[in-house]
């Protein structure tokens, strides 16, 4: 790991609590902006919390706290200035089942607009271009430029998910954070979001929880390494895999557990 | 082929045949079904029996001028039409009040609360309201909105003393709506950066209306045939009223209600035709099954515009 390039998000002594029980133990993680970096581990190591906590979505759960510091990019997003509204302008989520809303595909592109804009000031046209605009990154356009008035809940379960990737894209978000995105879906489908990743990669940061060692080691550039709520190892991916300085990383990725 | 052959059959042994205990358990699987079966079947029966009862008694008074008359010769003759409209007037401001009150509450506590000590007071309450007795309502509403508010007898008293009454069950069917909605749809939306109240407005309301709408129209019904809570606080058993006036009423006047005109002509008033306690009846019945019937076909065609 190079120190040099900027972060995306930074996180130090990070403690999180469900009610009474410790799910993140002082973790400290740096992630860098424009890369792939992927959080893998066992279930239950706290891979899911974490990426939630990147933009306070966790807060909307029951009984959560949290402790530590979260800076995403270079700032603290629990200070009191923190608007969680830009914030999560700023870093939107993808999620394990894709959560297209029950709506035509286009109001699923510009729903994050029709949210930020006050009414009345979004013209068609900029509706348009947006639409168009979201679905040609996410490889949508081609199918779908005669569909955009389906319901989103029709599509294909990739291509929903790529619509849940487009939703984000409107806002220009900085940071993408990835819960298992294609946990839902078959081969073809995993293939087309990887793919899909590298494209987005270098315009956006994305952080991606997987619970397959081998995305991991395909789809991503850094791989965080994760076991009962601690962070364990981080590594270029390439290095964590083929020479981890853990040995539970190792026994991790040979399988011995998990 | 060197593989072991499988093991011998014998058919002189079934393998698969009944033994007694096996044939036991049979027949009391078939009584069991046939016991249920008429307890099902036996539903029907009371249902069909008080149908049945009331359109032949209520048949020589079953015309459209009873609905539109007014009671006549000591309410002996004639027919209902204030009761009717009071009936309208009651139910119609009880919902007014108790459905935004109880769907706004319902919001709040599936959308907005925490876990705390403050909500799970208010669902105490909530569940422990739904289960007081109508009588008991009637003597709070006496107490509160009669003589403590000072709205004195009057409809007003009455409909707020049902709204009231309505309020606990409407929250309760209005949350389970509300819950119904796939709690992904909320992720999706507070991860565009969406507030809480445009999570509702955009996705919670539009995919639970459905179920809101059911709650509150079968409350509706429950409304339209108390007695108890206008009995003490609003209803009165004789108004002079025009025939077929749709406003014979001010909010701060006494009036007639069907549930009541039945307990009047029924018990109270002598030498009543026979047919009158009856037609009322159906009259009040067919109300409720009419608003009944509306509350499953709006869920049919809201079910279909379903969007997932």
């Amino acid at each position: 790991m190079t120190d040099a390039a900027p972060l995306a998000i930074e996180t130090r002594g990070l403690d999180l609590w469900y009610g009474d029980f410790q799910a993140l133990y002082g973790v400290d993680v740096r992630v860098r902006a424009g890369i792939i970096t992927s959080l893998i581990g066992p279930s239950g190591c706290g891979k899911t919390t974490l990426l939630r906590c990147f933009n306070r979505i966790n807060e909307r759960y029951p009984n959560v706290r949290t402790g530590g510091v979260i800076r995403v990019l270079g700032e603290d997003i629990y200070d009191p200035s923190v608007s969680l509204i830009e914030l999560r302008k700023a870093v939107g989520m993808v999620f394990q089942r894709p959560n297209p809303l029950p709506i035509s595909v286009y109001e699923n592109v510009v729903f994050g607009l029709r949210v930020h804009t006050p009414r009345g000031e979004l013209k068609r046209a900029a509706l348009d271009e947006a639409v168009e605009k979201a679905l040609t990154e996410v490889g949508l356009w081609k199918d779908l430029k005669d569909r955009l008035h389906d319901r989103a809940t029709t599509l294909q379960l990739e291509q929903q998910q790529k619509l849940c990737i487009a939703r984000l894209l409107p806002l220009k978000p900085d940071i993408i954070l990835m819960d298992e995105p294609c946990s839902a879906l078959d081969v073809e489908g995993t293939r087309a979001i990887e793919e899909l990743m590298f494209e987005l990669r270098g315009r956006y940061t994305i952080v991606i929880v997987t619970h397959n060692m081998a995305q991991a080691r395909r789809a991503s550039d850094e791989c965080v390494f994760m076991l009962l709520g601690k962070l364990i190892e981080h590594s270029r991916t390439a290095d964590l895999f083929l020479s981890p300085k853990e040995a539970r990383t190792a026994e991790y990725i040979e399988g011995r557990y998990g | 082929m060197s593989a072991a052959a499988p093991p011998a059959t014998n058919p002189a042994v079934p393998r698969f045949a009944r033994t007694a205990h096996v044939a036991r358990k049979e027949r009391s699987e078939r009584v069991a079904r046939v016991v249920f079966a008429l307890m099902a079947a036996a539903m029907v029966v009371p249902l069909a029996a008080i149908l049945g009862y009331l359109l032949w008694k209520a048949a020589p008074a079953l015309r459209l001028e009873f609905l539109l008359d007014v009671p006549k010769k000591g309410m002996t003759e004639g027919g209902i039409w204030p009761a009717f409209v009071g009936t309208l007037y009651l139910v119609g401001l009880s919902l007014a009040v108790s459905a935004p009150v109880g769907v706004l509450a319902a919001v709040y506590l599936n959308e907005y609360s925490r876990d705390n000590a403050f909500t799970r007071a208010i669902n105490l309450a909530v569940i422990n309201l739904a289960g007081v007795p109508s009588i008991v309502h009637a003597l709070f509403g006496l107490g509160a909105f009669v003589y403590a508010a000072q709205f004195g007898y009057s409809i007003l008293s009455a409909s707020l003393t049902l709204a009231i009454m309505t309020l606990p069950v409407i929250i309760a069917s209005t949350r389970e709506a509300l819950a119904s909605v796939p709690h992904s749809f909320r992720e999706a939306c507070w991860n565009v950066g969406a507030s809480r109240w445009q999570t509702i407005q955009a996705v919670v309301l539009p995919n639970s209306i459905s179920g809101i709408l059911t709650g509150l129209i079968l409350q509706v019904s429950r409304a339209a045939g108390e007695t108890a809570p206008i009995m003490f606080t609003g209803a009165v058993f004789y108004k002079a009223v025009q025939r077929g006036d749709l406003l014979p009423y001010r909010l701060d006047e006494q009036c007639m209600a069907l549930s009541m005109h039945l307990y009047t002509v029924a018990t109270q008033v002598p030498n009543v035709q026979e047919a009158i306690p009856y037609a009322t009846a159906v009259v009040l019945l067919g109300s409720v099954l009419l608003v009944n019937a509306t509350a499953v076909t709006l869920r049919v065609w809201l079910r279909g515009r379903k969007r997932w």
